[in-house]
């Protein structure tokens, strides 16, 4: 078949957190271009965090991104942290794991059952969805709300949680404040599961990363709040050294900033968590993982909603776990006292890793920060699969093609709001 | 009798505002089948032509192209709403209003010249007439049922326009400021969290915005009382709403035209 030039174009990308836009031009057989356009404003959050007190970034950084407040909250906690020697006794770093517990639940279920499955069943929406099959989307929603509920009880609220401090937190639930949601979590365990079972159920097109993978990693568990950073090829060094392997950079002729990792391209997220850290997790959660037919590793960008569901199940059982061994902590928060100095923290956001770095004054007001999200991060290899999806279907018609590619788009959960806030993107290759 | 129609839209914002609707688990299912969601990108592949009959509108103006696209927006609907901090005041990124855009700018890219953006950040009502403000960074969801609910029954919804502490007081909490000496905007902040940071043992650090006669000045000397310093005043009102009036006189500088 012939196709001399063809333009797949969509300008509003639906069921995407954020607004942008995706063109691919094909020419002789070949992808020419193959561009994730996000066109959301800057908001220059590094700018003006210059000059703030040290104990801003949680409450400042979270207004990042509504869909994972926790990630922002918790990576400039640790950055902070650790310019200032801070440590967190033992339950305070127990709750914050719980809280990112709440967050991962919450997202994860909003994504499967709102944005991606949709995709999958031939759908417009959930709502469409719901029409047919109410009962599954009502699993999704409960599963979604139980999430909330523990970030609501930890956090204060579940969208820009008030109750998060450097050191820890404001004040600190009883251990009866947490039986009523132990309860809930035993349902949602179920519920999780049963969400494995169905996404496994799916139709997965085939396509195959290339590419590097990085994520977070820590001895013995599954990481969420913390750890250092390992890579599918065999790098593994502290969130310190970050800047030294990670770089961005403007691209010529475009408004971007790529991050590559020694040069080159990878993917952080759910897939690259799971394939670095699959052996970490509990066994029902392995064990599902194994029933819906993942191995230890997973590198298909279309079976990241089995990934989800599994670290949905993992969450569950951690927050669980969390709750059973909690004592109240003897004093809310640790504290904090400013230093000079320079702090990397990282943290695993349900989007992937998620980079701050602050420079501190003696007084304790920021001179500079950077941050870097994991959409910006997984940027190139979206549209690395973009481009092969295409050339590997071009028998297809345009609109099947282009309904494809969105879907692809959709597999890694970009945070367009989250990247946009440091970049606006437009990418050119020849 | 045909559904209303309901759109969402999206200017610069964190998407907390409208992630708020699909936080109502217990009510979304009723919700899209009792009107008809025309326009909602973040949760719908299906997307049909105004007009609409409720906009919701979520985040600031800060670019040329989005000043045009809001007033396409309120000349396609029936009722307009903005929802939160951003849409109603501008936002935690209106701090560019007190500062040097091409500067902020040049700190996060190497080549500033490419990034096409206004010097201010403004909220909606600054290009087109508003129907309804709500408050809040986020939005509180129950204010939110309030207000679609009121709009599509044809009254005036509900949203006390009082302070943060009738709240506090309402659910018996000690007062933060009073018992502890911990510094609280709540005397000057708009209600609708349900005092929530005084609930969690923290004072208000005003995220719904100043009330309608906030008086910042007097709060200033208590703050002041509470051993707050010059610079951290500087810096309390000058967050998610710095740019509205009544926060942006406590704000660092004056607001550049």
């Amino acid at each position: 078949m012939s196709h001399r030039s063809r333009e797949l174009a969509v300008s509003g990308l639906t069921r995407v957190e954020g607004e942008g836009a995706l063109r691919v031009i094909v020419r002789d057989g070949r992808v020419e271009r193959a561009e994730l356009r996000i066109y959301e404003p800057p908001r220059f959050f590094e700018a003006f965090l210059r000059g703030r007190a040290y104990t801003e970034p949680p409450d400042i950084t979270s207004r990042i991104c509504g869909i994972c407040p926790v990630a922002y909250q918790t990576s400039a906690c640790n950055a902070i942290e650790q310019v200032c020697g801070a440590q967190l006794d033992p339950p305070l770093a127990d709750l914050r794991r719980l809280l990112y517990c709440g967050e991962w639940i919450s997202s994860h279920a909003l994504h499967i059952y709102l944005l991606h499955a949709p995709d999958f069943l031939g759908y417009p929406d959930a709502t469409a969805f719901a029409g047919d099959h109410r009962a599954v989307v009502e699993r999704g929603l409960e599963l979604k709300k139980t999430g909330n509920a523990v970030l609501e009880l930890i956090g204060g609220r579940a969208i820009h949680p008030v109750n998060v401090r450097l050191g820890g937190f404001y004040s600190v639930p009883a251990r009866s404040d947490l039986a009523p949601l132990a309860e809930r979590l035993r349902v949602a365990l179920d519920l999780a599961l049963d969400t494995v079972r169905w996404a496994a159920g799916f139709d997965f097109p085939d396509l195959e990363l290339t590419c590097d993978l990085l994520a977070l990693h820590e001895p013995g568990r599954y990481p969420i709040e913390r750890g250092d950073v390992r890579s599918a090829s065999g790098l593994f060094f502290t969130p310190a050294e970050f800047p030294a392997h990670v770089t961005e950079e403007q691209v010529p002729h475009s408004t971007a900033l790529h991050a590559t990792l020694n040069g080159r391209r990878y993917l952080a997220g759910p897939l690259a968590r799971y394939s670095l850290n699959s052996g970490s997790l509990s066994p029902v959660a392995r064990e599902a993982a194994a029933e819906a037919g993942l191995s230890a590793q997973c590198r298909n960008p279309f079976r990241s909603i089995l990934v989800r569901g599994v670290e949905i199940v993992y969450a569950v059982e951690e927050a669980l776990r969390i709750i059973d061994g909690y004592q109240r902590p003897d004093r809310p928060a640790v504290e904090v006292t400013p230093r000079a100095g320079t702090g990397h923290g990282v943290s695993e956001a349900p989007r992937g890793l998620l980079y701050h770095r602050y420079e501190l004054d003696a007084d304790g007001l920021i001179r500079s920060a950077t941050i870097i999200p994991p959409t910006s991060q997984s940027q190139a290899a979206i549209e690395d699969d973009l481009r092969r999806l295409v050339e590997a279907n071009l028998d297809r018609d345009d609109a099947s093609l282009t309904a494809l590619c969105e879907q692809a788009i959709r597999n890694h959960d970009p945070c367009i709001s989250c990247s946009a806030h440091f970049l606006t993107l437009t990418v050119q290759r020849r | 009798m045909t559904k209303p129609t309901v759109a969402v839209w999206k200017f610069a914002s964190c998407d907390g505002c409208q992630l708020t609707l699909l936080d109502c688990e217990d009510e979304l299912l009723d919700f899209s089948a009792a009107v008809s969601i025309a326009y909602f990108l973040e949760a719908s592949s299906a997307v049909r032509p105004g007009p609409y009959d409720i906009s919701l509108v979520e985040g600031s103006i800060t670019t040329p192209q989005d000043a045009e696209r809001i007033r396409d927006i309120r000349a396609q609907s029936r009722k307009l709403v903005t929802i939160g901090a951003c849409a109603t005041a501008g936002g935690i990124q209106a701090l560019r209003n007190f500062g040097d855009v091409a500067e902020f700018a040049s700190v996060v890219y190497a080549s500033p010249q490419y990034i096409d953006t206004l010097a201010t950040s403004t909220p909606i009502s600054a290009h087109v007439p508003v129907d309804f403000e709500l408050r809040g960074c986020p939005i509180d969801r129950r204010q939110l049922l309030e207000v679609i609910t009121a709009l599509l029954a044809g009254r005036k919804p509900a949203i006390p326009d009082t302070s943060v502490c009738t709240e506090c007081k309402r659910r018996g909490l000690t007062c933060v400021m009073v018992a502890h000496g911990t510094p609280c905007l709540g005397p000057v902040t708009h209600a609708g969290c349900g005092a929530l940071c005084p609930a969690h043992s923290r004072g208000c650090y005003g995220c719904f915005g100043p009330m309608t006669g906030a008086n910042v000045p007097a709060l200033a000397v208590q703050l002041r009382a509470c051993g707050m310093s010059e610079g951290a005043l500087g810096r309390v009102f000058a967050t998610f709403n710095a740019a509205a009036p009544g926060f942006a006189e406590g704000t660092r500088g004056e607001p550049q035209e």
